[in-house]
């Protein structure tokens, strides 16, 4: 497997307006970026703890069979971003959400939550397999769903596998537990579990942050040969991964999207002075 | 007197009491142990599981209608009790946060409290009077009931046990929260849920005090789930309060039987849990 550079994106027509431009409005002249198709789109988005207001109207967009990245200090709200976009907040009980999450065009509030999961699937910070084997982790999904027939599940498990880059490693211990797997493949095989209920988004919570740079490499080249048939959104606390692995970048703060682009935009000229400060390590 | 002389007197102090102590507690369950080995385990034979009691006097007598009986009524106490906790724990541990569940809660650790005679005499206003007889059934509606607290809080700490990332991660994948509980969190949970169950029934098994108004006692075996049966404890209780030598040798005999098997449910139920009890945090 060999590692590309990050793809050059065009980038939208009117970043040149500096400074004074208000993350709103980035969003809003993102609608218009060239040649891309908006997979899901925010607007207006606010979400509450209780009483604390983690997000501020985030309006953005993220676009098909690409990969975005959410990028900013501890606390900025990412990785709650994240979670609102397969609803996934709502266990938590004083948790309020408003504004508006379309995917394809469709408000997520309206899809029956089981279903908007499983077009829109997750995969967590730490590796979180469930205790059984590991054929029955990946099977878990389309057995709850009934999507795959008894006899065509053997086959769907290893495609799943195979999609995630694991069967090699795995397909001579399928009956073995999924602990029994190190972090870095407990990881993909989270990743192949949620690509066996054939998700249209993934969502990616952190996947690296427990992980040693080998197993963090893997799950990076895993990304760019997913995005292929999948629309990756991912939630890092690593500049350099964002840079590697995504197409374009969000850059959060105290729970506002301060800018949104094209990742070279982000890393090279970035429109606002908080993304220039936080890319070249001046603060978070 | 220096301060470090005085430290080092209050030190040795409190070691000597904390051993002391501890010493004690083991002691005493050491010495229950060896005086029912050397008492109970001197007069086992065969006879005593296979034979039924025989009158004073006689010899070669057993226990094996209560040792039937006693199987009986912790199967039925099972059937009663163990559903009714499980499904209280489930409740609890995954739907609770309510003022309900701070109620059913507060009540299971009453229930708890419950001496153990005031549930017989439950039993015996609620079954045995409407039915007219003692029965087998009374009795294990008797033991079930003193079941269910312990049930409900051990099914809960279990469940609750089962960490957040696994929920999510079934959740994400589509799973209802119904199907997360049935398909991740409960299997997840089994090896503890199955040891807190076996825990219970170890604990209602020595029970006396609840099967006296309910299953009563019976000298000859007990077809069926209607009439009064003998129970181990129960017996333990007649012979040993009776007259004779030899009831007492034999009373010895079951008391040793029954801390045997107690012990050898908890021994298989922590064995259990060690090796299930694994899932990552």
């Amino acid at each position: 497997m060999s590692r590309m550079p990050a793809p050059i994106q065009p980038s939208a027509p009117d970043v040149t307006m500096k400074s004074q431009t208000s993350p709103m409005q980035i969003a809003e002249a993102q609608k218009t970026a060239a040649g891309e198709q908006s997979k899901l789109s925010t607007t207006n988005l606010n979400f509450y703890y209780g009483a604390f207001q983690a997000l501020h109207g985030i309006s953005m967009q993220v676009y098909e069979k690409r990969v975005t990245a959410f990028i900013g200090p501890s606390g900025c709200g990412k990785s709650t971003f994240l979670r609102t976009l397969n609803r996934m907040n709502e266990t938590i009980r004083t948790s309020r959400v408003d504004g508006e999450i379309l995917l394809d065009g469709q408000d997520i509030f309206k899809i029956e939550v089981s279903e908007l999961r499983r077009r829109v699937g997750m995969v967590f910070q730490r590796p979180n397999p469930f205790p059984k084997s590991i054929f029955d982790n990946i099977a878990y999904g389309p057995r709850i769903n009934g999507s795959i027939s008894r006899s065509g599940m053997k086959e769907h498990v290893e495609q799943s596998l195979r999609r995630a880059a694991l069967w090699d490693e795995v397909k001579d211990k399928l009956n073995a537990s999924a602990y029994s797997l190190s972090g870095g493949q407990q990881q993909r095989l989270c990743i192949a579990r949620a690509l066996a209920v054939n998700p249209e988004v993934l969502l990616l919570d952190e996947p690296c942050s427990a992980l040693d740079p080998i197993a963090t490499a893997k799950i990076e080249d895993l990304i760019f040969q997913l995005k292929d048939s999948c629309t990756i959104v991912i939630v890092t606390h690593n500049m350099q991964q964002a840079a590697r692995v995504a197409d374009y970048t969000g850059f959060f703060l105290l729970g506002k999207l301060i800018e949104f682009d094209s990742t070279t935009v982000i890393f090279k000229n970035p429109a606002r002075k908080e993304t220039e400060d936080y890319i070249t390590g001046r603060f978070g | 007197m220096t301060l470090s002389l005085r430290r080092k007197i209050m030190n040795g102090l409190m070691l000597t009491l904390t051993g002391l102590s501890t010493f004690l507690a083991v002691g005493v369950l050491l010495f229950i142990l060896g005086y029912l080995f050397v008492y109970g385990g001197k007069s086992l034979d065969w006879n005593f599981f296979t034979k039924l009691p025989v009158p004073v006097g006689e010899t070669g007598g057993g226990m094996a209608n209560a040792l039937l009986g006693s199987a009986k009524l912790l199967l039925l106490a099972t059937i009663t009790g163990v559903p009714i906790g499980f499904l209280g724990g489930v409740y609890l541990a995954e739907f609770g946060g309510s003022t309900l569940s701070f109620i059913v809660r507060y009540t299971t650790d009453l229930l708890n409290g419950v001496p153990s005679i005031v549930i017989g005499v439950f039993a015996y206003t609620v079954i045995v009077i409407p039915q007219g007889h003692f029965s087998t059934l009374a009795g294990g509606i008797a033991l079930g009931v003193m079941m269910i607290p312990i049930a409900i809080r051990s099914s809960e700490e279990f469940l609750r046990a089962v960490p957040l990332s696994l929920r999510e991660g079934a959740m994400a994948l589509g799973a209802s929260k119904a199907k997360t509980i049935l398909t991740v969190v409960i299997p997840a949970a089994k090896g503890g849920l199955i040891t807190g169950i076996m825990l219970n029934l170890a604990r209602v098994a020595g029970e006396t005090a609840p099967l006296i108004f309910t299953s009563f006692g019976n000298q000859f075996w007990s077809p069926g789930w209607e009439q009064p049966t003998a129970a181990l404890p129960v017996m333990i209780y007649l012979y040993a309060i009776s007259p004779y030598e030899d009831w007492h040798t034999q009373a010895w005999s079951a008391g040793f039987v029954l801390l045997m098997l107690v012990l050898a449910v908890n021994i298989i139920a922590r064995a259990i849990l060690s090796k299930k009890g694994h899932v990552p945090r």
